[in-house]
């Protein structure tokens, strides 16, 4: 079937008499400039600082992750360009130790976790079939912080301040001590920053998902990747306090003396490692999850069926979610706990397999006898199977915990966190993109290209990143600068440093791809044929996302709006910015709620917590001084928009 | 012999063989590496046995949505397998850890290790406290019987790691692990620090010399004896050398008054293959080198350079070569 | 429009990240110091008098003043040295306390510099030959950090951390 032009719904038909809410014919035909005034961004600098409109704020998230994407890949060359030779002197020792540092925590930090955030603001509340996240201004204020948070790291690593103890800086080389300077002051601020950052766009989404979804959208029709970025969002709230706990400890320690992890003072150097894994584990699933939801978002569109067994995928989904927080002490196989806790955490480390397995069985399921459609987002899934499949298999190896010593913290780890990370987000992320590329920007990104861009990253990866394995049990440990030429770990080492030309090579022709991309026709509205909403409305959405909000009936309303089978809901304001709030689980519409417009006030708030945070590395003083200078931006942020016209609480016609 | 290998291409430091951790030595290493080779096997199958259904699921001609209820037997099946498979990794991965118990018992040979950035201090406790021999990097071990590493750090947390012989396991501050070892066969093990620990955690190396049990009893009491008095008057303006500059304040050479404990114990340095943490070669030429310029060897280190005059150098150089 | 818009705002901040490329004083990090046989002043006074008309004296700088790494590694060397063994944290015992601003023998840099190569009366060693000239300032710098009431340049933690790693043995 050729796509078909797709700016409105289709013309009205009678629908079903058993809900009313659906009788198209009944309200007057939507206003679309009207939607536009209320709901769209002034034009110029003061809309561009003040806007709230999801979809910018998300295309933002997302360039500045791809920005940060490009500078750990700059680092992950200058390491591969230190490495491929033995006793290089590319580098020295304290500039590798920085760049390796910060392409970890860039990559980890400022790439992987904003930009699933930023597709999950673009994408859910199109998704779930409402016009913004619950909190508009709030999502304003979360990117600020990001980019502070970015801006501030580099700032310090170009003032030769940049962190120098690891992505994970364990204690007590992360300490006073032997962490001279404001290095790890910066690393742990940053940390604050961002973890910030992604606790609000946790809030905002959950929030959003549960309470604002089209009518008829029951919990058991919400798309897969909205499930997904739900458990996702759930495991930040539930994460992200242990490592700002940590880290404010961590900068605690370094600038006023406590002692949280001297032994000496009854500290403990396990409390740091403890704290940081109790993240870091989770952190690796708040990655990988929304990498599952894009699959599920992906396949059936080329597929051409909905995704197989729905409910085992929502509860694999939050089964993983929930095991996830059982693992952390696999990092720390090697410090001498006691065998028998292990042992627990080698078991949790297996099982976990189990509910992935079983999305993967199920996605197997759904291609079968399929026969998809070849197109590139396809191509960076089926990499994806290969790819993460063996890096899942690596990493049972690395759950062992007898089998873990000979393998942690050895180059071995590298491939593997690489096969998982990689495969299992990036090479999501980039079939999503190349997916819902059209729909974000409105042009089609070229085909060949494409496949070029997913065979480049598939070759170079493995090539970088197989040989690893070997070099592990070769006896190569991780985070070193150099290493001796007797050890014969040169040739593989080179392999692999041609393949981080090959990966760079596969991210350029992305990049001419989307710039290249300006030149080329508008995209259709469903060019895919896709089953979920975001397609029934423009590429790109206009600013008040759909016309008129959809009425659910299927899991696969994409399709059902192309037979022409979806109700909508009338009598919503055009002049005001409305929204429908629902109930939790079976999404029947509750009441009508006004979201705020565009205001500087959470820029204003981002800058004053900035410098609050930022002098705070300096001085206590100045810490003090920002939570003052915070007060008038949340006076503002709060200010009531003065009396304006409500239509009053009243159930949705 | 050495020249002759040469030509194979380059050496390690001290001419020890490359590591491997598919090369064990020590039943734990024999052990691990069992459990690899069943967890490799068994997790490539899984692999291929996946992706052919994957492959075979979107080539095969296009067919109807499978049903639903057998499809889901299926999928059932298949993760009733995987239980199965994990479960087996984990009896496996228990059995192997039981194998390898690491509390000291009383009649156990304990030696410490204690690490610094970035070298590492070995100690060798005796029967009486004046048979305790204390070295630096240079391990030996007596084959064929326990030895449970007392593993401690005066610094940062570093990691002890030769592959040949077993699993890693960390050096913590503020906290002793022990580690159980048998190594079994005789000969000499590369190992290297595998904690993340400043600027020269690249070559904090280190070599296990494994011999019989006689002469391991031998080496330490050769080890025991106060350092060797100088025989030539290079050597014996060399000490003087020693004693009038800087180095005493940190290295100690029993017998001449040179007690620094904050490097590594130079008594019989002339016994040792490698320097520097099995960085170099113990010869004369690497040895001048790392003392007048230390920092171009291993930048960063706590060996401040010494601008020596040439003859106080080669003199100095003699002596510590005549330190056996 | 707003993509220009946007695009400035975000190349605007890279600039000013990027141009912030100097290396900081307090950052700066030598690990290959030759300084370690620098020659040694020779025109130290222990006292502010001066026969004859004043003539300002020649200000010796302290290399490592302000630097964060040679305060550290200064903490270090002031274990690794015992200096701790008369003078104890700072605060004195045996030797007089570090951390006031009573000097005996002058409080300059140059003053503390010269105290420990020289050594002085009623107990205090000589260290020349023993530390090398480098490490000295090093110790020097941390010294003057101990000073409570003084603004330093790097943050207190070098003076508050000892870790003590082994029993009996602080660390280092």
């Amino acid at each position: 079937m050729s796509p078909r032009e797709r700016t409105q719904p289709a013309d009205p038909r009678p629908a079903p008499p058993e809900s009313p809410a659906s009788r198209r014919p009944a309200g007057p035909p939507p206003d679309l400039g009207a939607l536009e005034r209320s709901w769209g961004t002034p034009r110029g600098l003061w809309g561009s600082l003040a806007t709230v409109d999801h979809k910018r704020i998300g295309k933002r998230y997302i360039a500045t992750a791809l920005v940060f994407f490009a500078l750990g890949g700059i680092e992950a060359f200058l390491i591969r360009l230190q490495l491929s030779r033995p006793e290089s002197t590319l580098l020295n020792p304290d500039l590798y130790n920085q760049i390796f540092t910060m392409h970890g925590t860039t990559m980890m930090f400022l790439f992987a976790v904003p930009v699933m955030e930023g597709i999950g603001i673009y994408f859910v509340p199109l998704l779930v079939g409402t016009r913004n996240v619950a909190f508009p201004k709030l999502n304003a204020f979360g990117y600020w912080m990001y980019l502070f948070g970015g801006l501030f790291l580099y700032g310090g690593f170009a003032l030769n301040a940049g962190p120098d103890a690891g992505w994970f800086a364990y204690t007590p080389l992360s300490g006073p001590q032997y962490s001279p300077g404001h290095r790890l002051d910066i690393w742990s601020q940053m940390i604050t920053f961002t973890e910030l950052s992604a606790l609000i766009v946790a809030i905002e989404l959950i929030v959003t998902i549960f309470k604002q979804r089209a009518p008829g959208m029951s919990l058991q029709r919400i798309p897969l990747f909205v499930w997904a970025m739900l458990v996702t969002m759930c495991m930040i709230i539930l994460a992200m306090p242990a490592v700002m706990l940590g880290s404010g400890m961590l900068l605690l320690d370094r600038s006023t003396g406590t002692q949280f992890f001297n032994p000496s003072e009854d500290g403990d150097h396990l409390l740091w490692q403890h704290l940081f894994w109790f993240f870091g584990h989770p952190e690796v699933y708040i990655i990988f999850i929304p990498g599952l939801g894009m699959i599920s978002a992906v396949i059936p569109a080329f597929a051409r069926r909905k995704v197989f067994g729905y409910p085992a995928m929502v509860l694999s989904l939050i089964t993983t979610a929930f095991m996830g927080f059982g693992l952390w002490v696999h990092h720390m196989f090697a410090v001498g706990l006691p065998p028998l806790g292990n042992s627990f955490f080698t078991a949790a480390s297996m099982i976990i397999a189990l509910p992935t397995g079983v999305q993967i069985f199920c996605w197997i399921a759904t291609l079968w006898g399929s026969r998809p459609r070849f197109e590139p987002p396809f191509a960076f899934i089926v990499s994806f199977f290969v790819v993460f499949i063996l890096g899942g298999m690596t990493g049972l190896m690395l759950g062992s915990t007898s089998l873990d010593l000979q393998l942690h913290d050895t180059f071995f780890v590298v491939a593997h966190l690489h096969y998982v990370l990689i495969g299992g987000a990036v090479f999501p992320l980039f079939g999503a993109l190349h997916y819902w590329f059209p729909k974000m920007t409105g042009r089609t990104l070229d085909r060949a290209m494409g496949f070029w861009t997913a065979a480049l990253l598939f070759v170079g990866f493995n090539l970088t990143f197989f040989p690893m394995h070997l070099l592990g049990l070769r006896g190569m440990p991780r985070r070193v600068y150099t290493y001796l030429p007797g050890t014969g770990w040169g040739p593989l080492n080179a392999l692999a440093s041609v393949g981080a030309v090959i990966i760079a090579a596969s991210v350029l022709v992305f990049l001419a791809n989307a710039i290249g991309s300006r030149k080329r026709a508008a995209a259709a509205a469903d060019p895919w044929e896709a089953e979920t909403l975001e397609w029934t409305t423009a590429s790109p959405p206009p600013s008040y996302n759909y016309a008129r909000i959809p009425v659910v009936t299927s899991r696969t309303p994409g399709w059902d709006v192309a037979k022409g089978d979806v109700g909508e809901v009338v009598n919503m304001r055009d002049d005001l910015r409305e929204v429908l709030v629902c109930r939790p689980l079976d999404g029947e519409p509750e009441h009508r709620e006004q979201l705020p417009g565009p205001s500087l006030w959470p820029l204003a708030l981002a800058i004053t917590v900035t410098i609050s945070f930022i002098g705070s590395v300096f001085s206590p003083l100045w810490f003090v001084v920002g939570l003052i200078l915070c007060v008038p931006p949340i006076v503002g942020w709060y200010w009531p928009e003065g009396a304006r016209e409500r239509p009053g609480l009243e159930k949705a016609a | 012999m050495i020249g002759a290998l040469a030509l194979l291409g380059p050496v390690l430091p001290g001419g020890v063989p490359t590591p491997s951790a598919l090369r064990p030595a020590a039943p734990q290493a024999a052990g691990l590496e069992s459990l690899w080779w069943f967890m490799l096997w068994t997790c490539t199958a899984v692999f291929l046995v996946v992706l052919a259904v994957l492959a075979y699921a979107m080539l095969r001609p296009r067919t109807e949505e499978p049903p639903a209820r057998r499809a889901a037997e299926i999928i059932t099946a298949a993760a009733a397998v995987s239980v199965v498979i994990l479960f087996a990794f984990l009896i496996a991965t228990m059995a192997t850890s039981r194998k390898n118990p690491n509390e000291p018992r009383p009649t156990d040979r304990i030696v410490q290790i204690i690490g610094h950035q970035w070298w590492w201090e070995v100690h060798y406790p005796g029967a009486r406290p004046d048979e305790l021999v204390i070295s630096a990097n240079e391990i030996h071990l007596p084959a064929g019987r326990d030895v449970v590493l007392d593993l401690t750090s005066a610094d940062v947390i570093h990691s002890f790691w030769a592959p040949n012989l077993h699993g890693k396991r960390d050096l913590i501050p503020g906290r002793h692990n022990f580690f159980r070892l048998r190594p079994e066969n005789v000969g000499t093990y590369r190992g290297q620090c595998a904690e993340f620990c400043g600027y020269q955690h690249a070559h904090m190396g280190f070599i296990v010399f494994v011999e019989s049990p006689d002469k391991f009893e031998e080496y330490l009491a050769s080890q025991r004896k106060p350092a060797a008095e100088p025989v030539s008057a290079d050597a014996s303006r060399g000490r003087q050398v020693f004693l009038t500059n800087p180095c005493v304040t940190c290295h100690t050479i029993r017998g001449t008054g040179a007690s620094g404990t904050n490097a590594p114990d130079l008594t019989h340095l002339a016994s040792r293959r490698t320097i520097a943490a099995a960085t170099v070669d113990n010869t004369a030429g690497h040895l001048g080198g790392w003392i007048a310029d230390s920092q171009g060897v291993k930048p960063g280190n706590h060996m401040p350079p010494h601008l020596v005059s040439s003859e106080d150098l080669l003199a100095l150089v003699a002596y510590l070569r005549s330190l056996s | 429009m707003r993509i220009r818009n946007e695009l400035a705002l975000l190349a605007a901040a890279a600039v000013l990240a990027a141009s912030t490329t100097a290396a900081c004083r307090r950052n700066a990090r030598q690990l290959r110091d030759r300084a370690s046989s620098a020659s040694i002043p020779q025109s130290i006074a222990v006292s502010e008098l001066q026969g004859g008309p004043y003539t300002p004296p020649v200000t010796v700088q302290n290399p490592y003043e302000g630097n964060a790494y040679g305060i550290s590694e200064g903490q270090r060397l002031y274990e690794w040295y015992n200096c701790g063994g008369c003078h104890f944290r700072g605060g004195g015992g045996i030797g007089p306390p570090l951390m006031d601003r009573d000097w005996i023998y002058g409080g300059q840099p140059v003053n503390i510099f010269a105290s420990i190569i020289e050594g002085r009366p009623n107990g205090m060693p000589s260290w020349r030959g023993r530390i090398p000239t480098n490490q000295v300032w090093q110790i020097v710098a941390y010294v003057e950090s101990l000073d409570a009431d003084r603004r330093i340049a790097a943050p207190p933690g070098a003076r508050e951390e000892h870790l003590q790693a082994r029993e009996g043995r602080p660390s280092r």
